[in-house]
């Protein structure tokens, strides 16, 4: 069981920023999130796409965003549950709750912060037959890379044509025995790096590169052997470990949607007046997936909801204990890790 | 002020909505869709407009718009579903006086 202070369901960058306003008032988070990296949105959908509203940042890349935010919190040391769904939740006799993840990891907590933003992202899956039959049980299918390790040696197919497709491409070329990447046009749709580090890698014959073209079966009794693929009008079967099609994602409301929480238009109903908690008491929801009158979809406005949230959960925690606002420029950062972070102290000297 | 124009927009229930679009408020039907309220939120404009997701496609049924895609479109449409000759994603067209009178129909959720 990992027990925590706030478990944070969502690891974009309001629950990440959620941790630092926690670190300050003494209170260790956990943090679950279906992806198997932290970042949310920002790490999966658009890494390499300028933000122009955080404030401070005239310009910063989503995915820069999400690195500085993982240093700002680093010295909290948040747990992290990653590639697991928060399926269940159960608010035990001391108003403290257990949620439970699909994979069955459970997390003890005093209170739960989702930030869930537009839900669950769940792979788009090709509609192939059998395909359910071999994603079970490391059959061959595959919608995310959680341990690139395991494709060490290995016969890799890839679809797609995005950024993700490209990126782990890229980088399990230089891990599996095979990498070939099938896309249904002969244009890809990524960072000009990555589509330039492809085609770099395709003329040296470390990735190879089959378009316009798709998988269209499998053949294989316990687990994938190969993959038949078309290729204008043409198939050719290929010798296969792992298949990963990366599709991208759509997002879900999911397990949350059935906790018994009031939702309004596919979000979570809260009280912005106060707290940002929802109708069950030690449940807050921030960033995009709550709803309140005038909300605004906006990480600014997650920052800010998080920063509330924590003040409350630490009054939750601490009932009737009087709480000072401290400024951490005056007060500096102590971390659980034993680190400090204070301000540099100011020179006394007479000017002559 | 410029005059507002008149979109009609025939939602995946199959009813037919006619709507009125500011032009100076740098919109794009997708928003216009998500302003009226035409399809759930979190069922339209999922990835806020970066034409990265197509769950604001739509299939345009006059020719007051052209049905040329630019890239960014082009390819997201290749991957997704329910698409047709007329099919341009909301996020993409522009709301300006030009496209006064255009009639579209919401595709089918991804």
């Amino acid at each position: 069981m990992i027990e925590t202070d706030i478990l944070i369901i969502g690891a974009g960058p309001t629950g990440l920023f959620a941790v630092f306003e926690a670190g300050l008032l003494q209170l260790k988070c956990h943090i679950i999130d279906a992806l198997p990296q932290p970042g949310g949105q920002l790490a999966e959908l658009y890494p390499k796409k300028p933000i122009f509203d955080i404030p401070g940042y005239p310009e910063v890349l989503a995915g820069d965003l999400v690195t500085n935010l993982m240093e700002q919190i680093k010295q909290f040391q948040p747990g992290f549950t990653l590639g697991e769904t928060a399926q269940t939740i159960q608010k035990l006799e001391d108003e403290t709750f257990i949620v439970t993840t699909n994979e069955g990891t459970k997390h003890h907590a005093k209170a739960i912060a989702i930030a869930g933003g537009l839900g669950t992202f769940e792979p788009r899956k090709p509609i192939l037959k059998d395909i359910e039959f071999y994603e079970k049980e490391d059959r061959g299918v595959d919608y995310f890379v959680k341990e690139p390790e395991k494709y060490r040696g290995k016969n890799i197919v890839i679809a797609g044509g995005g950024d993700s497709a490209l990126d782990w491409s890229i980088f399990l070329s230089n891990v599996a025995k095979s990498v070939t990447l099938v896309h249904r046009r002969n244009e890809f749709r990524g960072a000009l790096d990555s589509v330039e580090k492809v085609q770099e890698l395709k003329s040296s014959g470390k990735i190879k590169l089959i378009t316009p073209a798709e998988v269209v079966g499998f053949k294989g009794n316990e687990r994938i052997e190969s993959l038949d693929i078309e290729v204008n009008g043409a198939r050719m079967n290929v010798p296969a470990d792992y298949f990963i099609p990366l599709f991208g994602l759509t997002p879900k409301l999911g397990p949350i949607a059935n906790w018994g929480l009031e939702i309004e238009k596919n979000a979570i109903k809260v009280n912005n007046a106060l707290d940002y908690q929802t109708n069950i008491p030690g449940i807050y929801a921030i960033g995009d997936v709550n709803i309140y009158p005038g909300k605004l979809k906006l990480i600014l406005c997650g920052f800010h909801e998080a920063t509330l949230m924590c003040q409350s959960v630490y009054q939750r925690i601490n009932p009737g204990r009087k709480y000072v606002l401290k400024y951490t420029t005056v007060s500096g950062v102590d971390g659980f890790d034993g680190t400090r972070k204070e301000a540099e102290k100011a020179v006394v000297k007479s000017i002559d | 002020m410029p005059q507002d124009i008149t979109i009609k927009i025939t939602d995946r229930e199959g009813l037919v909505h006619e709507v009125q679009a500011p032009t100076d408020m740098n919109l794009n039907i997708m928003e216009l869709i998500r302003m009226y309220e035409l399809a759930p939120e979190g069922t339209v404009g999922v990835c806020g407009g970066m034409a990265m997701c197509a769950s604001c496609q739509c299939y345009v049924l006059n020719d007051v718009v052209t049905l040329e895609r630019n890239p960014d479109e082009e390819a997201m449409l290749w991957e997704a579903y329910h698409v047709k000759e007329n099919s341009r994603l909301g996020c993409q067209i522009p709301i300006t006086e030009e496209i006064d009178g255009l009639e579209l129909e919401i595709a089918p959720e991804q």
